[in-house]
């Protein structure tokens, strides 16, 4: 899915716990997430760890659309 | 006198449980469990003397401790054959089998083999690694590939060769071995050559993989104008899963609307994957679609605005070929709501 939109042209970041599939794939921006059943907070943990950590991994999501790559690009967390 | 195997299998095959136990960590058990009987009884001259267990999401988000475990319970154990699996269409216990198989092979040096259907990630990430038999989709076909990866695990306990990827039924492993064979190497060009203006069938040895690499689309130029669409494939949906989305293999996906929303509420919104515990994502949305955080950047500015609606499929057991199709239909909507970018959670 993340492909076909980037096709048209659309940049898309794909956040995604096994990022050695989103790479086979050939997602091109990628941010990992920490787990499958919660990629963006840990249930184990506070409301506000949970909170700063989708924030934070978000906001590298956010800032990957606007970063010009040249290669598939995982963005560090 | 007969030699040893030891069988790897996830949480399900290994009977601990369904996805409720996908975060357990490796075990290794004296005999047979699950598929281990069957390979037991099969295999020739050879008796499985342990089963590992793992959790898929244990080894999907921890493969170096995981890997580290297990190489640890195999180091002072006897063994002549690792076989994991057969994995079929699960991407997660696909691309296990293969990490587990690759570090066994490296480490110890002995035959190692799975099985996997074409369409799992796991396939592409590991067959130049490993012999990867070709196997079905679901579960329903485990005595038939079983019953594959058997043939040529025998073949490899016997020290036989095993033979190329098409007669042998695994997928290709990129090598090329040297055979003689009868032809001279002219008249075998023209005959290749006549059948490829005939359009008839030829094999070559030199086989051009064909890569679907898409360019890299340009950034965004300004942030903070732009807007921003959130996708998922992990089955989020509004509780009554008014599209019918299915819980896997799913060809069929949604659109919602989070107008006003600050964030996705329980109860309101649920996953319908069927592929992991939905515990944390029904118990909060926003740990798979993190509308919250993207509400509250939006505020500060760091971006230009959230797109009115969030598109959801599961994204667990979809061939390829469907997830492109539904991106293709969600394509002209974006366009049409002059969507600058998407971010894309999955599962």
């Amino acid at each position: 899915m993340v492909k076909e939109i980037e096709r048209a042209g659309i940049p898309i970041v794909h956040m995604c716990n096994i990022v050695p599939v989103s790479k086979t794939v050939g997602a091109n921006r990628i941010v990992p997430t920490i787990s499958i059943p919660y990629p963006l907070g840990d249930p184990a943990t506070s409301r506000e760890d949970q909170w700063k950590l989708r924030y934070h991994r978000v906001r590298v999501a956010l800032e990957a659309l606007a970063t010009d790559v040249e290669e598939q690009t995982v963005f560090p967390v | 006198m007969s030699k040893k195997a030891i069988i790897y299998v996830n949480q399900f095959f290994g009977q601990l449980g369904g996805e409720d136990t996908a975060g357990v960590g490796p075990s290794i058990h004296e005999g047979l469990i699950g598929p281990a009987m069957a390979y037991n009884a099969q295999l020739k001259d050879c008796d499985v003397t342990h089963t590992i267990i793992c959790g898929d999401n244990y080894m999907g988000s921890n493969p170096e401790d995981a890997v580290a475990q297990i190489l640890g319970f195999l180091e002072n154990l006897e063994f002549d054959i690792f076989i994991a699996g057969p994995a079929f269409n699960a991407g997660r216990y696909g691309v296990a089998c293969g990490t587990i198989c690759k570090a066994v092979k490296d480490r110890f040096g002995v035959p190692v083999i799975t099985s996997m259907n074409q369409e799992n990630p796991g396939m592409e990430m590991f067959r130049k690694d490993i012999i990867i038999m070709k196997g079905g989709n679901i579960a329903s076909k485990m005595r038939k590939d079983l019953a594959a990866v058997v043939k040529v695990a025998n073949k490899m306990l016997a020290g036989e060769q095993v033979g190329p990827a098409a007669e042998e039924g695994y997928f290709p492993t990129g090598r090329r071995h040297q055979v003689f064979i009868e032809e001279d190497a002219t008249t075998r060009f023209m005959r290749m050559l006549h059948a490829r203006i005939a359009g008839e069938e030829f094999v070559s040895e030199l086989i051009v993989p064909k890569l679907d690499r898409v360019p890299i689309a340009a950034p965004v130029k300004d942030l903070k104008q732009a807007k921003v669409a959130l996708l998922t494939t992990g089955g989020i949906v509004p509780v009554d899963n008014p599209d019918r989305i299915q819980s896997a293999s799913a060809t069929r996906w949604g659109k919602y609307d989070i107008t006003g929303m600050e964030r996705l509420e329980s109860g309101v919104f649920k996953t319908i994957h069927a592929g992991f515990d939905p515990a944390a994502a029904n118990a909060d949305p926003n740990v798979i679609m993190p509308i919250d955080v993207l509400r509250a950047m939006e505020k500060e500015g760091v971006f230009g605005s959230l797109h009115q609606y969030f598109y959801s499929t599961v994204g667990t057991g979809t061939t390829e070929k469907e997830a492109s199709r539904m991106a293709k239909e969600i394509l002209p909507l974006l366009q049409a709501d002059n969507v600058d970018a998407c971010i894309m959670v999955s599962t």
